[in-house]
């Protein structure tokens, strides 16, 4: 049966979500406003571990700032958000840290950092997390995430020799590096060919076979919505518009639904 | 408009709140060492030649300007403890601080503010770093500490380019020279310079530093980051010198 696009999905009985209490990551009402602008209203959602969500909506949704909320780069005005059993907003700053380096937090812009090499920018939160005990084993880390990402060659290029689908997989290498429980992608593939946005799709599901991450995935792009996603929201209104398989979504009758996969 | 409305106060407000951050961050551990120490070697060393050949400069043009009417009144023998009062008491600390301003400010800005718009500075947050400890706490006490330091050399290079412009119109030896240096110099001379040395560091720093971290526009924001941190830091400096001025001549050191 499709989900009801008009009901707010209870976070605790979300459509396909399983017992809430497995839940990776639990979205409850979440609210969040900028002056007038309420970007989001009342927004719930459960991911499940080892499970590929992908939030879809328009432009201007509010899909990045859910994200950073979840991640603690923003503070919800309203609402509860858990992550791996954390209230995120009531953490103090270091617990907040601690929980971070058991996520991934991939930018749309990639943010890598420009000043270092790749190599740099991969012992970066290796060193900070002191994940690592040696040069020796620093450079396994590192070499193991360039291979994962079919970049093993690239350890002493800069950011700014590498070509945009080249730095957004160093940017997931990045993220993988420190074996994040749990990947936030923001935009995976906004700005790349059809071509290296298939490859990052491909690749944000070989990363999730490899080592059962969960993952929210932050989209509007369709082929990343068919290729990545176990499970489908829509973000609309501020809410969780619509919930479900690909395959259910694309039956949905509701015209705000269906206008995606036209 | 109200007073409270007036955006000069408001940004005074944020920097003040700014600098009280720093403080609360930079007391309490984890202590960035490796990063501090990265900062010193990027502000103060690669200053180096800039401060050096400015302090030179200043040093021998004061001196060859100088020395037509000290000869009219035949006070040649005076120039060596005026340049050294002129230069340690006054534009040895400022000349550097504003080349300092226009060369670390600018770059701390537009580094800092890049890295914002790019949202280098949230990965860093992400990725379990304090990225207030880590880009802003080091390079404002880097700032801090060299300034001191940079305007030290440029003191030393313009009192040694006096020496020799006065030897360009005479011979003096450097004993002579250093000697008339020395006992035209006080405690009350030098001390004050040095000690506002560390405030315009200080503010310097923290002005690039505040400018950059809260860049917006992309890269328009990080432009006038970059502009706005020399602007002010030059202003700023004036500003806390006039300060030192007062408190030195309150303190009978003039």
């Amino acid at each position: 049966m499709l989900p009801d696009s008009r009901t707010q999905p209870d976070a605790d009985a979300a459509p396909g979500s399983g017992p809430a209490a497995e839940a990776v990551v639990r979205l409850e009402h979440v609210a969040k406003s900028f002056g007038n602008n309420h970007v989001l209203r009342d927004f719930s959602l459960l991911v499940q571990p080892g499970q590929n969500v992908v939030v879809l909506g328009k432009s201007g949704s509010g899909k990045s700032v859910l994200v950073k909320c979840i991640i603690g780069l923003l503070r919800p005005d309203a609402g509860r958000i858990t992550v791996l059993g954390h209230d995120v907003a009531s953490l103090p700053h270091d617990a907040l840290d601690q929980l971070r380096a058991r996520l991934g937090f991939l930018f749309q812009s990639n943010a890598l950092y420009d000043s270092m090499t790749v190599r740099e920018n991969l012992l970066f939160p290796l060193r900070r997390q002191w994940m690592a005990h040696g040069r020796s084993e620093e450079e396994t880390l590192v070499q193991q995430a360039l291979d994962d990402v079919g970049l093993g060659d690239t350890a002493d290029k800069m950011p700014a020799e590498l070509s945009g689908g080249m730095r957004k997989r160093i940017a997931l290498a990045r993220t993988l590096i420190l074996r994040p429980e749990i990947i936030l992608y923001d935009e995976p593939t906004t700005g790349l060919d059809p071509v290296t946005g298939r490859e990052i799709d491909h690749l944000i599901r070989d990363v999730q076979q490899k080592y059962n991450t969960a993952a929210l995935i932050i989209s509007h792009d369709m082929d990343c919505v068919r290729l990545t996603a176990d499970r489908v929201a829509l973000l609309a209104e501020g809410r969780c518009y619509a919930e479900g398989t690909y395959e259910q979504l694309q039956q949905h009758p509701d015209p705000r639904v269906n206008e995606f996969f036209i | 408009m109200s007073l409270s409305d007036s955006p000069i106060l408001a940004e005074t407000g944020a920097m003040t709140r700014f600098a009280g951050r720093f403080l609360r961050e930079g007391l309490r551990p984890r202590y960035e060492l490796p990063e501090f120490l990265r900062q010193c070697y990027v502000i103060g060393y690669q200053s180096l030649p800039l401060v050096g050949i400015t302090g030179f400069i200043m040093g021998l043009v004061l001196t060859l300007q100088s020395h037509p009417t000290m000869a009219q009144f035949g006070a040649e023998s005076w120039i060596p403890t005026m340049v050294s009062l002129t230069i340690i008491r006054e534009m040895g600390p400022i000349i550097t601080a504003l080349i300092f301003a226009g060369k670390i400010g600018s770059s701390i800005g537009a580094e800092l503010g890049s890295m914002r718009v790019t949202e280098q500075i949230d990965a860093m947050e992400v990725s379990g770093t304090n990225p207030f400890k880590y880009l802003v706490v080091t390079r404002v006490l880097a700032t801090t500490l060299m300034l001191p330091l940079l305007t030290i050399l440029a003191d030393a290079l313009a009192l040694y380019a006096s020496y020799l412009g006065i030897n360009t119109k005479g011979v003096t030896t450097l004993a002579l020279f250093t000697n008339n240096v020395l006992s035209g110099l006080t405690f009350g001379d030098v001390l004050p310079a040095v000690l506002k040395t560390f405030f315009f560091g200080f503010a310097i720093g923290l002005i690039g530093c505040y400018k950059g971290y809260h860049a917006n526009k992309g890269t328009e924001g990080v432009g006038q980051a970059a502009n706005t941190a020399v602007v002010v830091s030059s202003l700023v400096i004036f500003l806390l010198d006039l300060l030192a001025v007062q408190i030195t001549g309150l303190l009978g050191l003039i």
